[in-house]
């Protein structure tokens, strides 16, 4: 077998120490800084927009926050408004309320005060009118003078009878 | 038929000699170079482009780096991280070596037991020197793991002794042997597909089988040799 003639053993070794240390150089030196960069540059990378989104998530979770509290106090404040609106439409119509009755029970008042008054006068015109015809009757009856207070007195008599 | 062992044959291409010591270029070293090269071409005009999501091709440059990175700190821990371009290197280059084998015609020389055993001894001076190192002359203590009874340390610590230095042998040996052996059949197998004429389907046939074999043997190999140096070179610097 070639391989076991030290006469090549010499060359072989020589030549496999050269390339080898220029092997070794090449890698260390230029190949594996390079490849290794490459990597550590990805990685570093992935990392950074990692927390990149994470950042942006939690902003992002941070305004829809901030959105859910302004629509709640939004709505507090409408309900609030809501309610002073009704409260005052109420009372508005209470007062209303209120004062219209007090204008109709004053017309009331008012018309009852003029038909007792009218009530009277026309009873008062009865009388009168009553008495002259007792009076005017009494006397195509008896004929001659009737007493006026006689008749006047049987009047009232009669009608506080009928009355 | 043509010695299925003549693929084997180193040829000088350019004869150099440095004092006593032969030095010339054959057609081995021109594979390493050639290894090199690629290797080096390959991972820097992959990654050219350094897009952030990578294409086709840079993903295999950064699937390589993270495959050996992974092995590195799987099997040596996190203070193997020094070692990384060195492990990484010794990867690629046996991996390179055995893949250009696969071409028609090349020589692989990683089926040499010179190369093989200068990169197996490479690794075991290289993680002896790292444990001496980081552990001083406690380092012998790993011949004789803790909890030992002292009547048995005689026996173990020969055995311990002896287990430390077959590793280069062990290591060197199977990358070698895989490789020579695998080529050679491949050869014996071709040379038998003209002689034995219409018949010659069946190693033809066979020499495809071991085609793709090779090629699983080519990567397999190239990562056991770079796992048992990671393996080793926690040994030295974690003491078992």
């Amino acid at each position: 077998m070639p391989q076991f003639d030290p006469a090549v053993w010499s060359p072989q070794l020589v030549w496999l120490a050269i390339t080898f240390v220029v092997m070794y150089l090449l890698m260390s030196r230029v190949a594996l800084p390079r490849i290794g960069h490459i990597l550590e540059e990805r990685e570093t990378r992935i990392a950074r927009n990692l927390e990149k989104a994470e950042s942006l998530k939690k902003q992002a979770d941070e305004a829809v926050a901030a959105y859910e509290q302004r629509m709640a106090d939004a709505r507090a404040r409408a309900q609030e408004a809501l309610r002073q609106a009704r409260d005052d439409a109420a009372e508005d119509a209470a007062r209303r309320h209120a004062e219209l009755s007090e204008r109709l029970s004053e017309r009331i008042s008012a018309g009852e005060a003029r038909i007792a008054e009218a009530e009277r006068e026309a009873i008062a015109s009865i009388r009168d009118i009553a008495i002259d015809v007792a009076a005017g009757a009494a006397q195509k009856l008896l004929g001659g003078r009737v007493d006026r207070k006689g008749v006047t007195a049987a009047t009232d008599a009669a009608l506080g009878e009928a009355g | 038929m043509a010695n299925p062992l003549d693929q084997f044959v180193i040829k000088t291409i350019v004869p150099i000699t440095v004092g006593d010591v032969d030095a010339s270029f054959t057609n081995s070293s021109l594979f390493m170079v050639i290894a090199v090269a690629a290797v080096t071409v390959f991972l820097t005009r992959t990654v050219r482009d350094r897009q952030l999501v990578p294409g086709r091709w840079q993903s295999i440059a950064e699937l390589m780096y993270q495959f050996v990175g992974n092995m590195v700190r799987d099997n040596v821990g996190s203070s193997g991280k020094p070692y990384f371009p060195f492990i990484f290197s010794l990867f690629m280059f046996i991996l390179m070596g055995n893949l250009l084998g696969m071409i028609p015609y090349s020589f692989t020389f990683t089926s040499h037991i010179a190369v093989t055993l200068g990169m197996a001894l490479m690794v075991f001076i290289g993680t002896t020197v790292v444990a001496f190192a980081k552990h001083g002359v406690k380092f012998f203590g790993f011949f004789l793991p803790h909890g030992t009874p002292w009547y048995i340390a005689p026996v173990l610590v020969p055995i311990e002794v002896l287990s430390y230095f077959t590793r280069p042998v062990s290591l060197s040996l199977r990358l070698f042997a895989n490789l020579t052996a695998g080529h050679t059949l491949l050869k014996v197998f071709a040379g038998f597909i003209f002689a034995m004429g219409l018949a010659g389907v069946v190693p033809l046939a066979a020499s495809v089988a071991l085609t793709g074999l090779e090629f699983l043997l080519a990567i397999l190999q190239a990562y056991v040799f770079a796992v048992l140096s990671c393996i080793y070179l926690h040994d030295a610097l974690h003491m078992h």
